[in-house]
């Protein structure tokens, strides 16, 4: 069979998979009697339009970073981490332990503190899986779907029945201190010249950033890395060379866990100001799309939360003012992941012949 | 705890084992063919949704579990081209499917009915009712199994006995049919099937079908046996809790019944808080029992009961040599 040149199957793979995806959603807007144009002129209007639209546009997509380099460092060592929205609930745990117990004097140390915490519980919450697949040979992705489950039960048991204050109704924790309070992109010098009104992205964006550039130097600058990546192309090849398995298992998911917890500064600290139940809401799993549209490269997984980040924020501007429910961004996120997670192959095939025939009539062209 | 609460717990066990049951005995066939699925929670989802609107639009029950199998299998059909034919990644697609069908059943019901994402509630003949077997009012004052019998065993819809009796199927076919043999070879070692001259690809497609069919049934229970119409998500989780019962047997149909009905047992007491609490003599939180499950599937994974062996060509694309 005929390769891709190497461009194609960088951009022109995950481009075409997404507009596939984009057609099967505008079929589906019009099943449903409404108009696909319409549609998308209101999400661009509500999420990338004005300094508002892109502080919700960004603001989601600062999670969506998170987990979606989490799932991507795991991927490299070839370890599916579908556990991510549990282990960002957990670090939202964290986020709400350190806040609420501990004097901060101000907001730095405390994201210092929180993201700390944040990181420590997302790890620990992965740690179990992880040491299961390496010791037992449990599959990682029934395991971390399992701990899903335990982490949303264990959250609702803790935010109902232990932290939340006496007299109060809902179930979530009490409101963190004014202290740990992180700014906003509109509180931060030059960035307040774009974002004018209060918007709920925060600082927790410019961590995010650091947090890609961090796992693109561990993944492709260090021995770690190097191990991680080789262990996950070939295990037997890595075992060879001295790599150890387990170590590799555990050091993948530990710090995929970590980022995925660290999702809990951005929604926990920086816009809630107190733990909510279901605070992930469904993020961990965005994380996964994330990582398949962004060909598990720490820029790529940028690019794809940002578009992730307009599809989250347009698709609630679709539930306001139009008759779409907001649901259709569900739909749009399972499309995403079909087809450049499943259908990769299909979408390859369909690539290949259409470069092979341009290629064909070329030569016949030189031929004559 | 009298003899009466015990019964109604049994009750309810049964009625809440059900939908796992299919979706259970669904994922079987499946993982048994080398398909891992985890999708069976949108397949459920989606056949909710048909069954509980075509039902409502035609009055009619049968007609409804006809469109919910019709939807699941559309799903199947694209898992099966996605992880059969294009060899696609198992997990992923599974994943996706779950998503979509999250979505759009809520699209299509808001769409048909305009009632924020659910269906009309179903009355008469869209729902199924429930069947006295035979004796079951003489035999009710016989001590002990009378009421056993009157209150636990007779009185559940036919779905019910549907599902109880597709495990013996299920045996017969798997362990007992040459159909049976070569899907569970598939499983394990495609290129031997292949070599016997038998086509990979059709068994699997096969599994995959049939695992249309049961998770259409499962989630035509849910939504015209179980309750009266669709809700959005109201498959809520049971796609996965199959799924740990499916791990918690260890691929195995006998075994596949008694974990269901552990699973339903937990969501049965999940239900009745206060009897837990009279047994135990202390309060358990609500959410452990949701959780235990889970738990105990982890456990069961861990090897501390007993090892879970899964079909060894599982989750791998299986190409033909050349």
């Amino acid at each position: 069979m005929e390769r891709l040149p190497k461009w194609a199957d960088l951009v022109l793979v995950p481009l075409v998979s997404l507009l596939l995806a984009a057609i099967i959603a505008a079929l589906v807007i019009i099943a449903i009697g409404q108009d696909p144009w319409e549609a998308i002129t209101v999400m661009v209007q509500g999420s990338l339009m004005d300094g508002y639209g892109w502080g919700y546009t960004l603001y989601y997509a600062t999670s969506f970073m998170f987990t979606g380099l989490a799932v991507t460092l795991a991927f490299h060592a070839s370890l599916f981490n579908i556990g991510g929205e549990g282990q960002a609930q957990l670090g939202g745990l964290g986020v709400a332990l350190a806040c609420l117990f501990l004097p901060w004097p101000h907001w730095t140390l405390a994201l210092l503190g929180a993201t700390l915490a944040a990181a420590l519980f997302g790890a620990a919450w992965a740690a179990v899986p992880a040491y299961l697949q390496a010791k037992r040979g449990s599959h990682i992705v029934i395991t971390t779907i399992m701990f899903n489950y335990i982490a949303s039960a264990l959250l609702i048991f803790l935010l109902v029945d232990v932290l939340r204050p006496d007299g109060q109704m809902d179930p979530a924790t009490a409101n963190f201190p004014e202290a740990t309070a992180l700014p906003t992109l509109n509180q931060l010098p030059l960035f307040n010249l774009f974002f004018t009104s209060k918007v709920p992205a925060n600082i927790t964006l410019l961590i995010a950033l650091a947090a890609a550039v961090g796992v693109w130097a561990l993944l492709w600058r260090t021995r770690l890395g190097y191990s991680i990546r080789a262990f996950g192309k070939s295990e037997d090849a890595a075992k060879y060379a001295g790599i150890n398995p387990f170590r590799i298992t555990m050091i993948a998911m530990l710090l995929s866990g970590a980022l995925a917890g660290m999702m809990a500064i951005n929604n926990v600290m920086g816009e809630a100001g107190r733990l909510l139940q279901n605070s992930a809401s469904g993020a961990g799993f965005i994380g996964i799309a994330v990582a398949l549209m962004g060909r598990n490269h720490p820029l790529g997984v940028v690019l794809a939360s940002i578009l992730f980040g307009f599809l989250f924020q347009g698709g609630a501007e679709l539930g306001m003012w139009t008759k779409i429910p907001i649901e259709m961004r569900v739909v749009v996120q399972g499309l995403v992941i079909l087809f450049t997670g499943a259908l990769d192959v299909m979408v390859r095939m369909m690539l290949t012949r259409i470069f092979a025939a341009f290629r064909g009539g070329k030569a016949a062209k030189g031929a004559v | 705890m009298d003899y009466a609460t015990l019964l109604q717990l049994l009750d309810t066990t049964i009625r809440l084992a059900t939908p796992l049951l299919f979706a259970c005995l669904a994922g079987l066939y499946s993982e048994r063919a080398g398909i891992f699925d985890i999708g069976l929670e949108g397949k459920m989802l989606m056949a909710a949704m048909a069954s509980a609107s075509v039902a409502y639009l035609t009055g009619s029950v049968w007609m409804g579990v006809l469109a919910g199998i019709g939807a699941s299998l559309i799903l199947a059909g694209i898992h099966g081209i996605a992880s059969i034919t294009f060899r696609g990644n198992q997990l992923i697609s599974g994943v996706a499917l779950n998503f979509v069908a999250s979505g759009i059943t809520v699209l299509v019901a808001q769409r048909l009915f305009a009632q924020g994402g659910r269906t009309p509630p179903l009355e008469g003949d869209a729902r199924f009712a429930p069947i006295t077997l035979p004796f079951a009012a003489a035999l009710r004052d016989v001590p002990v199994i009378g009421p056993l019998y009157y209150e636990v065993i007779s009185g559940h819809p036919f779905l019910v006995y549907l599902g109880f009796l597709t495990v013996p199927l299920t045996w017969w076919v798997l362990y007992r049919t040459r159909f049976g043999l070569r899907l569970r070879a598939v499983g394990e070692n495609p290129a031997a099937v292949d070599t016997a001259g038998i086509s990979v690809v059709g068994l699997r497609f096969a599994a995959v079908a049939i695992t249309g069919v049961l998770c259409g049934l499962a989630g035509a229970y849910m939504a015209t046996a179980l309750q009266a119409g669709f809700g959005r998500e109201m498959t809520a989780g049971r796609g996965y809790i199959a799924l740990a019962a499916l791990i918690f047997a260890k691929w195995r149909p006998v075994a596949a019944l008694w974990a269901c009905l552990l699973f339903g047992f937990f969501q049965a007491l999940a239900l009745r808080p206060d009897v837990v609490e009279g047994v135990l003599q202390f309060k358990v939180p609500v959410t452990f029992l949701d959780a235990l499950p889970y738990v105990l599937t982890v456990l069961v994974l861990a090897g501390f009961v007993g090892k879970a062996i899964p079909p060894r060509a599982g989750g791998e694309p299986y190409v033909k040599e050349r």
